[in-house]
């Protein structure tokens, strides 16, 4: 079994009083593409928040490479490991270039260009090196959006529903570059979805969250082939489940 | 009719013959408006962008005093200032020497920072809280620390920041009644655009009043296009 890059313990996250996420336990290991699945409100969305040093756990422990991970002493150069792409590709008002040359220039990067160029070619855009986000399509947008994560060569990419809303040529060109990623470079992926064939087709292990708390992890096959949980069973088969 | 056609001819050739007492005075509004916007611009963009970008407790009751300040009428302004520089006011006595003193140009600039300062404030607060909230949190996950990915939100407001400063210039270049009061009105110390379109035009000299205006109409419009300008370089 390869490194544990994160391991969450008695994990607790409450908003004005109501408990969004519980989760007993659960480890991430180093290399893997793990799907977080669940219907809308399961808590998968705050749950890459915490895996992206955005939020805290109110309380349990949230363990990133050994190390307890607590507000005001996350070491900056750890939390830049980790990226998120959002559902919604929220872009700078300035060129594709500027957008993705962004996380070089906050790290202090000045001479990122090729890699600017590299990642551009990669997904599909360097036509639109100088066009403004504005102009920019949905598929182009969120493209553009993992173009910026990628550029940073992080060690987890975190993806909250990075195709949702997108057309079937947008959706192939982004779920073969995050394939490639992880196989060629062995980025961690850890991917929310509400698409169950998009985390059959990506992810080698699945999570099942449900009402904030886990039901099922288990290894793509088995959770897709034969899940423990009926509430699993309902989900992977497109029944409704509260 | 006639008053208006002299005083405007009369007022640009006191303009363009490089009439001193008029640059003299147009020179020290710009000065004092100028450090004062500076200021204000200094404390009110941070301020604007924290009271508009976090949340912490006593937030609105911070809003309700800023949208207070905001309306602050320049004359209360000049007598606070007046009632607190003064001999017998509360900061007057001490006689410490960062402490302006009244008829003076930073007691001037002091007021204009208490007028304009609420303005950025509260402009900027309401151009930060209209950029989409998931940017800053895509900023922070692209690595930015909390200044970085405020700075970044600044930039995408800067329409608004820019209408912020402009709102601030506004309000103090323009303004009459807090200079009066706590500058005075000296002439070669004190006397600024306002003050001085104000005598002028009690003395009966037109032409003067009519050439003053004019300046600060033009001030006023290059401060614009000016910022303008940097608005339109961002795009």
């Amino acid at each position: 079994m390869s490194e544990i890059l994160y391991e969450l313990r008695e994990v607790h996250k409450r908003y004005t009083g109501r408990t969004v996420l519980q989760v007993s336990t659960l480890d991430i290991y180093r290399g893997e593409v793990l799907a977080i699945v669940g219907p809308s409100g399961a808590g998968k969305s705050t749950l890459l928040r915490l895996l992206n040093f955005l939020e805290f756990p109110d309380y349990g422990d949230l363990i990133y490479r050994g190390k307890v991970i607590q507000p005001g002493t996350m070491p900056l150069a750890l939390r830049r490991e980790v990226t998120t792409v959002f559902q919604r590709p929220a872009l700078l008002s300035a060129t594709v270039w500027r957008n993705v040359v962004y996380g070089l220039r906050v790290r202090g990067i000045r001479n990122g260009a090729r890699a600017v160029q590299a990642v551009l070619a990669r997904l599909g855009l360097a036509a639109l090196t100088h066009a403004q986000a504005r102009a920019l399509s949905g598929g182009e947008a969120q493209r553009v959006a993992l173009a910026r994560a990628l550029v940073l060569q992080p060690t987890v990419l975190l993806l909250d529903e990075p195709t949702a809303n997108l057309d079937p040529y947008n959706v192939g060109i982004i779920e073969q570059v995050v394939a490639d990623l992880n196989q060629t470079q062995g980025v961690t992926v850890v991917l929310v979805t509400h698409n169950v064939f998009q985390a059959r087709r990506l992810a080698q292990r699945v999570v099942f969250l449900l009402n904030g708390t886990i039901v099922e992890v288990a290894s793509a096959g088995p959770f897709f082939e034969s899940p423990r949980d009926p509430r699993t069973a309902a989900f992977v088969n497109g029944e409704m489940v509260y | 009719m006639d008053v208006v056609w002299a005083g405007l001819k009369e007022g640009l050739r006191l303009l363009f013959a490089g009439d001193p007492y008029l640059w003299e005075i147009v020179l020290l509004s710009a000065q004092v408006s100028g450090i004062a916007l500076t200021i204000s611009a200094l404390l009110g963009i941070p301020f604007g962008a924290i009271i508009g970008l976090t949340h912490f407790p006593g937030r609105r009751f911070v809003q309700a005093l800023v949208y207070t300040g905001m309306g602050f009428p320049p004359v209360v302004v000049g007598l606070a200032v007046y009632l607190l520089l003064s001999r017998n006011g509360i900061l007057g006595p001490l006689n410490w020497a960062w402490i302006p003193q009244l008829f003076t140009v930073p007691a001037m600039v002091l007021a204009q920072v208490i007028i304009a300062t609420p303005l950025v404030i509260g402009y900027t607060m309401a151009a930060v809280s209209e950029v989409d909230p998931n940017l800053r949190l895509q900023l922070r996950a692209l690595g930015a620390t909390p200044r970085q990915a405020t700075w970044a939100v600044l930039r995408e407001a800067r329409l608004g920041v820019i209408v912020a400063l402009v709102g601030g210039l506004g309000s103090i270049v323009s303004e009459v009644g807090a200079v009066t009061m706590v500058g005075g009105n000296i002439e070669h110390a004190t006397r600024v655009l306002t003050t001085a379109i104000m005598l002028e035009t009690r003395r009966g000299n037109m032409d003067l009043a009519i050439g003053l205006g004019m300046v600060l109409l033009a001030l006023a419009f290059m401060v614009n296009l000016l910022m303008a300008q940097f608005q339109g370089r961002g795009k």
